[in-house]
């Protein structure tokens, strides 16, 4: 195996080129963040059976207004962005799935045995594919939920708010370990 | 322009989040039952690596303070950061790894994406109950800093230290911890096996 297929790169490269994405990404635009585009992809499927959720405006900040207080926020800048989807965080968003996809490729693909769930799981919970995708469904309602309540994520919060040393940052990632870390020991005693 | 660098950034961003095994659930899983630190490491590696030149570039006159963005504390978000603590436990993924593993093919990531996409629908629909309990409300000085960062108007709680000193030393710091953190915490009982 090259250098070129390791994965996970050993700590020491991993922390260089993740930290300086997240460098790169504040020196030319902005800091990075993901949950945001959920809510962006909801009010784009929504605006598309329900064209009035959406709609221009002339008093608000962004030029749009919605029917949504969530989208409305801000001056609209959610309503915007779900008229418009080919804004900065959505591309990156895309992008970013496509840049995952090319490395994983490049390194030959995701095991068969691990799509459905990680080994870890499978030594804990056993092999069904139902509970597994139950599970991960239930989790991912979780998780977006609270990331919006929180107003950011893992990347949005953790990464790009303490970077900054921002306060919210740090409530985030004690918030998100407090409950993660023994949850994890709880549920996966067996190492997998 | 700005959609060229979101291209690129967005792109490079994916790419290293699978480098680094984060698409991968069972390293998320074995870092928060820490018998696996490795990806905690790295995270924490990460985030000095980016503090320290952000806050470097900034006394140097490099970065643009107005690139800056700091969100504001109010009490959701450490109830925020609870509940998408839970869900990261379960299932391995947060927001940014969820969306990458499954665009690598990981079909336990589609239905955590199903769900989030469900997750933010209700939030956007009780949003406005959830501002009238107050929990949105500003605590900590609100859209604050640790220390005043120059060319920006933060609040800042220690207002005696100069933002960005302060800014590469958490940053040296946390490079330390990353250091100094062993690969796995405990483990008695339990059986390493080697990562795929």
């Amino acid at each position: 195996m090259t250098f070129f297929q390791q994965v996970p790169l050993p700590w020491k490269a991993g922390g260089l080129v993740l930290g300086l994405v997240f460098f790169l990404a504040v020196l030319l635009v902005k800091p990075i963040g993901v949950s945001t585009q959920f809510v962006i992809l909801d009010g784009i499927l929504w605006d598309a059976v329900d064209a009035s959720v959406v709609v221009p405006s002339e008093e608000a900040k962004s030029g749009y207004a919605s029917t949504n207080a969530y989208l409305d926020k801000s001056g609209g800048k959610y309503a915007k962005n779900v008229a418009n989807p080919l804004n900065y965080g959505f591309v990156f968003v895309i992008a970013m799935m496509v840049g995952a996809l090319v490395s994983a490729l490049l390194r030959g693909g995701v095991p068969r045995g691990e799509r459905a769930m990680p080994q870890v799981w499978r030594v804990n919970f056993g092999d069904s594919i139902a509970k597994r995708y139950l599970a991960t469904f239930v989790a991912g309602f979780l998780v977006l939920f609270g990331a919006r309540l929180a107003g950011g994520c893992t990347s949005g919060h953790m990464m790009s708010g303490m970077m900054q040393s921002s306060v919210s940052g740090y409530m985030f990632a004690a918030g998100a370990f407090l409950a993660g870390i023994p949850l994890a020991l709880y549920l996966f005693r067996k190492e997998g | 322009m700005t959609i060229f660098l979101a291209v690129l950034l967005g792109a490079a961003f994916g790419f290293v989040l699978d480098r680094i095994g984060a698409t991968n659930p069972g390293y998320i899983i074995r870092m928060l039952n820490l018998s696996n630190l490795h990806l905690m490491k790295t995270i924490l590696a990460g985030i000095g690596v980016a503090s320290i030149l952000l806050f470097a570039g900034l006394l140097l006159g490099l970065v643009d303070p107005g690139h800056l963005s700091v969100k504001t504390a109010y009490l959701g978000v450490f109830i925020g950061g609870l509940l998408l603590g839970i869900g990261f436990a379960v299932a391995g993924y947060c927001p940014g790894t969820g969306l990458t593993a499954m665009a690598t093919g990981r079909i336990d990531a589609l239905f955590f994406v199903i769900g989030g996409l469900v997750g933010a629908g209700v939030y956007m629909l009780v949003y406005a109950g959830v501002a009238e309990t107050g929990l949105l409300e500003a605590v900590a000085g609100g859209k604050a800093t640790l220390a005043p960062v120059s060319g920006t108007d933060y609040p800042a709680l220690f207002g005696g230290v100069a933002g960005e000193w302060l800014g590469i030393a958490i940053g040296v710091a946390f490079i330390v911890v990353a250091w100094l953190l062993p690969a796995r915490i405990g483990g008695a009982g339990r059986q390493a096996v080697p990562a795929e």
